[in-house]
């Protein structure tokens, strides 16, 4: 019940007959300029994915020091909720938003009933969303089995940019522009309304925040759901690239861990950098050092971390 | 496509599958009144999860269609969960067979796990029936306790890298597959016989197990005449989607392992898997009798399409049988229970008739099948069966065991192109 | 001479217990599970030296434990005695470890956390990728344990006996550490590390320290572990493996000798025995842990004790009201 099938322009019903040899032509421009460009054009799609991704846990780690290691939890869930929510046919946008607003729900329910209790606390911080991705994790194997599922892109972003013998989906180029919106939401967001001014206020000094009659609870929790939120939408706009597999948390959340540390925790640029410099290092550092393909993103983190501490724009030490 | 999301069934399905795995206790061995036990290896938690349910159901199935009786015995069938990984295999191997004494082990699932586990259960005397692929337990390592229905990596590769040769006349292919010792082995075995047909391999490209986005990979594939991929687990759905979307599809014809084009992938997959060529040991359209009430049954109890997976437990579940009846009151003795096994010849299974070499691996039909969409579903459609292929092709047994086990680098790559 | 109190009698009780595990444990099975919980928690204790003691929460510690088991297991594939395979697997890891701290001890906090996340990723990768050094997820098998005064550990009892009393030896030695003034100073970084230094002690030099008697720990726990599965594969070294045991630890209660004893047995007895019984064991595990933070946040031992205490205050609270005083007999 997935939408109908994939139309892109290169034609996919080319391979009606058995005749191999002849039906396929070879690119004519030089396989090295198609290889760099698509490389170069990746890095930026794949840094774009990557702040969606991480967008949260930044949030979350950022001004509330909380490393949320269910981080990677909500972003799987919400990738199941949004799939789920495809297949009965909902518009590709609602079900992202749907998705967001659920994990928001649920974010926002964690805070509240379990987490807040443990302010301060890291390790008991860790045990818990490391427990409850536990549940998470099983509960998804139970409800929505062991298949991988990748929906297909939104209908009008299906289509394909031809530059130079490369040919690169559509989509993953509006997720760039996606990333930069909702970069420039969160930014608008934190350091220009009020809202974003009493979080940061409750951040710094909380007893203080409150006595001026910031409701700094409230606002904890707000800020939570609103990382929750954040993840379960990337999770739904990711799942055209990266499908929603039982194992997707796991694999995401050290992504997320790489590029908050790396770009800076408590700095929303600094993860925003950071995931471009992910996504070029991921890329180029894949095609050329194959032998490192499994430390190729461990290395430079380390590098930054044993020179730099607090990250490239972290404030202070860490 | 239509996938039915309905968890009901799915529900349903999960109830069936656990209700199979009987509550145990130790039971004192009592020779005859006492039930035939199955221990089943399987994967029910984390990543591997999803070929471990489909295992399960395949010998639920087989065991719900002889009402758990075979050879006039009763069966029990005991389930453990190995986690995926080689330490939980190696503790519930134990736990199966000390604590429980089953008298034949079905599964493991993974490579590592079998590795894991092979002396242990020489060992203990304990015969196994594996879906594992790891070569050298029925080469270099055989282990007389092991035989194996299944395929070892190279045993469909070897037949798919012929017909790309002969039949598709790829002069010039990359390989493309997953960092590990699955995607080592299958890929060198389609190297060998594709090379010594005439083609030329000219490009490996290995991204590590967990790859989130495929394309630096896919974009060095550079000017072939075709791709061969032996991706696993859920790995195939993200290759293959980024395989179309990046324009390769449409340009250079794609090949797979069973793993990369299992029937049970069907589901996952969409128009991206329409032209891909696979080379299988089970295709659900195959058409024995076998097969028909193996595909009904799991239509019926899980309302999925089998793959490879829970065929080749089906057929383990047959090969348990067999032997049973070959030793009727003498099953029980776990050494003649293994070189029973290693005698087992059936003619009607899922996968077509069998039999086993000496050293315990399979000697059954490979299938090269295409996938087109038929009504709107996906289906792989058998193009050429090789019959009787051995995990050895056509290459001398010695020679073969001569040369060291597959591996990265083995057989070397002599055409790569930068 | 000195009194024997509740705490030495419920150890003395325990330490019978352990001892005659293969007696009253049912099968052979079970005692090998038993080696495997004593194990993991030698291991949990190791990492605790950081983590409870230190303040420094690593996510690497399954990279060590994976040194020792590959180092021996290579080595003893290239035909060295056990003896010597021993020695160099400690010596490997502990020179993992002084690498580690170097570069770990850089940051503290959630960069070091980070930091040893990476160190340990690079040294799965390693496993994982030099195939012809550790031959890659085909692993690495030995086929025979060591004989210690001629004495064979094949079987699952014998095994049990020999890691039960490596397990004591890392106990005494964490309670020796504890008490002793290292165990102090190392406590007090982890309170006021600038006050330390301003006192004049050496923080990072402590802290290093810590790290190579973490590291020394966690190479007798993987030998432990290679011997007891006479197989070990990149897995052990996985990101999933080191949050394991950083959980054993948290679970138990930091900075306790019985928490990482505890937590160890919980996730041990969680995978192999209550999965046999629970398709679910996973989340019911999940469930576990969040239960203990929420009833117990400093961890499962700390927290029964807390909890005993007030029980048996509540229950001493209870008593006078029955003395018979004025009012009707009890």
């Amino acid at each position: 019940m997935f939408p109908p099938p994939l139309a892109t322009a290169s034609g996919g019903g080319s391979l009606g007959t058995l005749d191999h040899g002849s039906l396929y032509h070879v690119s004519k421009e030089p396989p090295q300029m198609t290889l760099w460009l698509t490389l170069a054009v990746n890095s930026i799609a794949f840094g774009g994915l990557l702040f969606l991704l991480s967008a949260g846990f930044s949030l979350i780690f950022g001004l509330m020091r909380i490393p949320n290691l269910m981080h990677g939890s909500f972003f799987m869930l919400g990738a199941y909720f949004g799939v789920t929510l495809l297949a009965v046919g909902a518009n590709f946008w609602v079900a992202a938003l749907a998705s967001g607003l659920a994990m928001a729900i649920i974010g926002g329910g964690v805070e509240r009933l379990l987490l807040r209790r443990l302010a301060g606390q890291e390790l008991a911080q860790v045990l818990l969303t490391l427990g409850l991705s536990f549940i998470v994790s099983d509960l998804c194997l139970i409800i929505w089995t062991g298949d991988p599922w990748q929906p297909l892109a939104p209908a009008e972003l299906r289509g394909v940019v031809r530059a130079g013998g490369m040919i690169f989906p559509l989509y993953r180029l509006a997720v760039v522009v996606i990333a930069v919106a909702v970069a420039a939401a969160l930014w608008v967001m934190v350091d220009w309304t009020r809202l974003g001014a009493m979080i940061r206020a409750g951040v710094d000094d909380a007893p203080i925040a409150r006595v001026v009659g910031i409701r700094v609870s409230r606002l904890f929790t707000l800020v939570f759901a609103l990382g929750a939120a954040l993840a379960a939408f990337a999770g739904v706009v990711g799942a055209p690239i990266l499908s929603v597999y039982p194992g997707l948390d796991a694999d995401m959340l050290p992504l997320a861990l790489i590029v908050v540390i790396l770009g800076g925790s408590g700095s929303l640029l600094g993860a925003l950098v950071g995931s471009f410099m992910i996504g070029f290092l991921y890329n180029f550092g894949q095609a050329r050092f194959p032998d490192l393909a499994y430390v190729i993103l461990f290395l430079p983190m380390l590098l930054v971390l044993v020179l730099r501490p607090q990250g490239l724009f972290g404030k202070g030490g860490s | 496509m239509s996938r039915k999301l309905n968890r009901r069934t799915f529900l349903a399905g999960t109830a069936a599958g656990t209700a199979a795995a009987t509550l145990r206790f130790p039971a004192p061995a009592i020779a005859q009144g006492a039930p035939f036990k199955i221990g089943l290896l399987t994967v029910k938690t984390g990543p591997l999860a999803q070929g471990g349910i489909q295992m399960e159901q395949g010998i639920a199935s087989f065991l719900t269609e002889k009402s758990n009786t075979l050879a006039g015995r009763k069966v029990e069938l005991l389930v453990a969960d190995t986690g995926g990984n080689p330490a939980g295999a190696k503790t519930k191997a134990q736990e199966i067979i000390e604590r429980d004494g089953v008298n034949v082990i079905l599964g493991p699932l993974a490579a590592f796990e079998l590795l894991a586990i092979t002396d242990y259960v020489r060992d203990q005397t304990t015969p196994l029936v594996s879906l594992a692929s790891a070569e050298d337990v029925t080469q270099r390592r055989a282990n007389p306790f092991v035989i194996r229905p299944s395929a070892t990596c190279g045993q469909c590769s070897h037949a798919i890298g012929d017909y790309a040769a002969k039949e598709m006349k790829l002069k010039r292919m990359a390989t493309i597959s997953d960092d590990f010792a699955f995607g080592h082995e299958q890929m060198a075995a389609f190297q060998r016989v594709y090379e010594d047909a005439g083609g030329k391999v000219v490009k490996k490209l290995w991204p590590p197990l967990v790859t989130p986005d495929y394309t630096p990979f896919i974009a060095q594939i550079g000017n072939v005449d075709g791709v061969f991929n032996g991706f696993a687990g859920s790995n195939p759905v993200k290759f293959m989607r980024a395989y179309a979307d990046l324009g390769l599809r449409a340009r250079i014809p794609l090949l797979a392992g069973w793993t990369a084009l299992d029937d049970a992938l069907l589901r996952s997959l969409g128009d991206e898997a329409v032209g891909v060529i696979s080379a299988a040991y089970y295709t659900s359209d195959f058409g024995s009798e076998s097969n028909k009430r193996f595909v009904a049954a799991m239509a019926k109890h899980y309302n999925v399409l089998p793959g490879g997976y829970s065929a080749g437990m089906y057929v383990a579940g047959q090969c348990v049988e067999a032997a049973m009846q070959a030793l009727d009151v003498k099953s029980d003795d776990r050494k003649a229970f293994a070189e029973a096994l290693h005698k087992v010849a059936l003619s009607d299974t899922p996968r077509g008739p069998i039999k086993f070499d000496r050293y315990g691996n399979v000697i059954g039909d490979v299938f090269i099948r295409r996938c087109d969409r038929k009504d709107g579903q996906l289906v792989n459609s058998v193009i050429k069966t090789y019959p009787n292929v051995s995990q050895f092709w056509t290459y001398d047994e010695k020679e073969f065991l001569a040369n060291p086990v597959y591996a990265r680098d083995y057989p070397p790559a002599k055409n790569l192109e930068p | 001479m000195t009194r024997v109190t509740a705490p030495h009698a419920a150890f003395a009780l325990a330490l019978v217990g352990l001892s005659t595990v293969p007696l009253w444990v049912g099968n052979s099975y079970y005692v090998d599970v038993a080696s495997q919980i004593l194990l993991f928690a030698v291991f949990a204790l190791a990492l605790n030296v950081l983590v409870g003691y230190g303040g420094l929460v690593s996510l690497g510690h399954a990279g060590l434990f994976a040194v020792s088991g590959y180092t021996a297991g290579l080595m003893l594939q290239a035909g060295f005695g056990h003896a010597v395979a021993i020695a160099g697997a400690v010596l490997a890891t502990l020179l993992t470890s002084a690498v580690f701290a170097v570069l770990a001890l850089r940051s503290t906090g959630i960069g070091f956390l980070m930091i040893t996340l990476a160190l340990g990723q690079i040294l799965w990768g390693i496993a994982y990728r030099w195939a012809d050094l550790t031959n890659g997820d085909n692993g690495v098998s030995i086929s025979t344990r060591p004989a210690p005064f001629g004495m064979s550990l094949s079987g699952a009892p014998s095994f049990y006996y020999a890691t039960l009393v490596v397990f004591l030896f890392a106990l005494a030695a964490m309670a020796a550490f504890e008490r002793s003034p290292f165990g102090a100073s190392l406590r007090g970084t982890r309170d006021q590390a600038r006050r330390m230094t301003a006192l004049g002690y050496n923080v990072w030099l402590i802290r290093f320290l810590a790290f190579l008697f973490s590291g020394f720990w966690c190479s007798v726990a993987g030998l432990l572990y290679l011997y007891n599965k006479q197989f070990i594969s990149p897995q052990v070294s996985a990101l999933q493996a080191s949050a394991e045991v950083l959980l054993m630890v948290i679970s138990g209660g930091t900075a306790t000798l019985l928490g990482p004893i505890a937590g160890a047995a919980i996730v041990v007895i969680m995978k192999y025995v209550v999965s046999a019984y629970v398709v679910r064991w996973n989340l019911v595990l999940g469930v576990i842990f969040v239960a203990i933070i929420t009833f117990m946040p400093e961890g499962l031992v700390p927290g029964s004790v807390r909890i005993w205490g007030f029980a048996r205050r509540r229950w001493r609270a209870l008593r006078p009201a029955r003395k018979p005083t004025a009012g009707a007999p009890p």
